[in-house]
């Protein structure tokens, strides 16, 4: 009994260094600074003004995914509050948390009507600690509209001790009540320069050795999503060490991301052009064996007919309704191999 | 005594049989079990997913693992419903099935990572770095029908939670899961096994169950037969061996399931009279195929393809394949299957 005690103790001093150790890259890297967000110039420009002056409006981010809306907020909290006031003075809800209407009118309701605490006189020192809370509604395209709307009384009500900040994806997912009593900061993807910079300077410090190219491509499939895009490189650097590999290649990159070899969808592009239906309905059975994704060979293939020089544009818009039909079929969770079989047979249908 | 399914199905990562870049993968990560990400295995059925994903675990945390129980946990929805749900569970992982849960998936996928997220593990047991055990496992199987309400409920719980939770879901395809869920997840792709590496597997088996083989024709059709499913494979291996005293000959017949042959002699049905009298002879059959619980989409599926397989018509291919794509899509947005599945019967009798 004494001995498992000790080992628990032991354990305890181990927990405390480990975490940077273990956290994945995403949240080991996510800036600790309004400075270290990059790409956003506008809205950190904004936003540290807000800094100085200490007023602060109600805020909507929204943007693609993996831009840094819920970084660039928790680095706003830790910069106005630092870490020992934040956790008084702001309150977090995500899609993970029950955010029905319930909630809104109770918790939100109540936190957002409490008077300020007072600061401590350290944390006055080194932060400027204005008086007001701040309610963080991450992921606030999934509360229903009712929820939104018991929320607009009480952003209103309560301006002069708590602000909001809502994060979004899809701004029309907002009600227009609640979105026009913010400020809206829209969060462009990232651009490449940017992201690149970023990337590099993970891997340095992480001590990954990549090819030549091989980054620039986790940017490509990553599309601006710099969390993706950060989520490969790990799990790429992952790879090395066992097997063969020494450093990261964009081929390896591409398997890690489930995108389709160019050989093999050379292959299927032929037998569409082909237009053989039952040479076609043969490899797919085939093609769909191997576990590749149907949506990864829509997009793929919607980038192949797109930017290709070959086709005119009478072609090109027939294949994007076509394209555009099988998305839209296989996002409400339909059989993969039909609508793939389909999409296939359809394409090779339309006269070039 | 077990299927042979069950008693030949692999439990480390190294008796692992088809795919070794796969199995290399996984041995990679689970070299480094403090950083374990979020997986994310997809592929089609008979892959064997779930098997990967237990010696996987099996390696993380070895014998443990399979030493499974099976609680009531029971959880309230907002509107003070109770849910009671079995989660099968070992020391060191828990598995959910959404299916179970029905539209209250959000709820339980909330209540329940909340609740193993704030557990710490207590576990006096040395293992190699003393650190390996900090997390439990949480397996998600069939994570594609997770509704969109569950999976964004997952989306900030997987980061927050990252110390205490590791998630690994299973799916056949990736087309509905959401792209946030992606790109925070190591995506693993798992191909289904080539038909002669079937037959090394089928071979195994044989040899070890003693079942006499002829030649090896009648493996080849097996794994022909189960178009790269191995627990398909495996369970027409086992009933054909049994049914024949444990003697294979090259004529042995195939036993297919009997709801296969009902299909098939439902699409020929279909080809042969074109009526309405015949179609309410059609509904009986696809009443039958439900009431045995054959799922709808599965009926969907095999109906098209021996549709596919019995017409000579190009033209009347193509119309099947696009009526099929989509009675697809309404089958899997609207409620009741035997109308989307009547409604394809009739149009693909117009269509040929």
């Amino acid at each position: 009994m004494f001995e498992g005690f000790g080992a628990n103790k032991r354990r305890k001093v181990n927990i405390e260094e480990e975490p940077e150790h273990t956290k994945p890259w995403v949240e080991k890297y996510r800036p600790k600074k309004l400075d270290d967000v990059s790409a956003q110039d506008h809205t950190i420009s904004v936003l540290k003004k807000t800094l100085t002056s200490a007023n602060l409006p109600h805020m909507l981010f929204y943007g693609p995914p993996g831009t840094g809306k819920t970084s660039t907020i928790f680095a706003l909290t830790r910069e106005l509050y630092g870490p020992e006031l934040s956790k008084t003075r702001v309150l977090e809800l995500n899609a993970s948390d029950e955010r029905g209407i319930a909630i809104v009118r109770e918790k939100v309701k109540n936190f957002a009507r409490l008077t300020v605490s007072k600061p401590s006189k350290e944390a006055l020192e080194k932060y400027p600690c204005p008086p007001y809370k701040i309610i963080i509604l991450d992921e606030a395209d999934s509360m229903t509209a009712d929820a939104q709307s018991a929320l607009r009384r009480t952003m209103e009500n309560h301006s002069n001790v708590t602000r909001f900040c809502l994060i979004c994806n899809y701004v029309t997912r907002i009600i227009d009540p609640l979105a026009s009593r913010c400020s809206k900061f829209r969060f462009k993807s990232l651009d490449e320069s940017n992201a690149i910079g970023r990337l590099k300077e993970i891997s340095q410090l992480e001590n990954v050795p990549h090819e030549e190219g091989a980054l620039q491509r986790i940017l490509e499939i990553s599309n601006g999503d710099m969390r993706r895009a950060i989520t490969l490189l790990q799990s790429a650097a992952k790879r090395l060490g066992f097997g063969e590999l020494d450093k990261i290649t964009s081929q390896e990159v591409e398997e890690l991301a489930g995108l389709v070899p160019t050989h093999i969808l050379q292959e299927m592009l032929n037998k569409v052009s082909q237009g053989n239906v039952n040479e076609i309905i043969e490899y797919v059975n085939e093609f769909v064996k191997n576990g590749w994704s149907a949506v990864s060979v829509v997009n793929q293939l919607h980038d192949y007919y797109i930017t290709s020089n070959d086709y005119g544009t009478d072609f090109k818009n027939k294949i994007s309704l076509l394209l555009f039909d099988a998305d839209a079929k296989l996002a409400n969770g339909t059989n993969e191999h039909l609508q793939l079989l389909n999409l296939l047979v359809q394409i090779s249908q339309v006269p070039t | 005594m077990s299927l042979w399914v069950d008693k030949y199905r692999p439990r480390s990562l190294d008796t692992l049989s088809h795919n070794g870049h796969l199995t290399s993968v996984l041995q990679s990560i689970s070299q480094q079990p403090r950083d374990l990400p979020h997986l994310l295995l997809y592929g089609p059925n008979g892959s064997g997913k779930k098997t990967r994903c237990m010696a996987l675990l099996e390696s993380i945390f070895g014998q443990g693992v399979y030493k499974m129980k099976i609680d009531v946990r029971q959880f309230v929805t907002p509107s003070n419903r109770k849910l009671d749900l079995n989660v099968v569970s070992s020391a060191y992982h828990l598995e959910i099935t959404p299916s179970d849960m029905g539209i209250n998936d959000r709820i339980v996928i909330q209540q329940l990572l909340k609740e193993v997220a704030q557990m710490e593990q207590v576990d006096f047991q040395e293992s190699q770095d003393g650190l390996a055990h900090r997390y439990k496992c949480v397996v998600i199987n069939e994570a594609d029908s997770l509704t969109r309400d569950a999976q964004a409920a997952l989306r900030r719980t997987m980061e927050k939670y990252s110390r205490n939770v590791r998630l690994i879901m299973l799916c056949d395809s990736v087309s509905s899961i959401i792209s946030p869920i992606k790109s925070r997840c190591f995506m693993v792709r798992c191909p289904a096994p080539p038909n002669d590496e079937t037959v090394n597997i089928l071979n195994y088996v044989a040899s070890k169950e003693k079942v006499q083989l002829e030649s090896d024709e009648v493996l080849k059709v097996i794994a022909q037969e189960s178009e790269g499913n191995l627990r398909k494979a495996l369970l027409m291996l086992e009933s054909m061996a049994l049914c024949n005293e444990m003697q294979l000959k090259k004529s042995t017949p195939i036993i297919k399931p009997d709801w296969e042959s009902v299909i098939s002699k439902l699409a020929t049905k279909i080809q042969k009279e074109k009526s309405v009298g015949c179609l309410v002879e059609c509904r009986s059959f696809l009443y039958d195929l439900l009431a045995h619980c054959i799922p709808a989409r599965t009926i969907l599926q095999e109906l098209t393809f021996a549709l596919l397989r019995n017409s000579s018509n190009e033209k009347a291919k193509i119309a099947i394949l696009q009526t099929s794509s989509i009675f697809d899509e309404r089958l899997s947005l609207g409620n009741k299957p035997i109308y989307h599945l009547e409604g394809f019967v009739a149009r693909a009798m117009c269509s040929m």
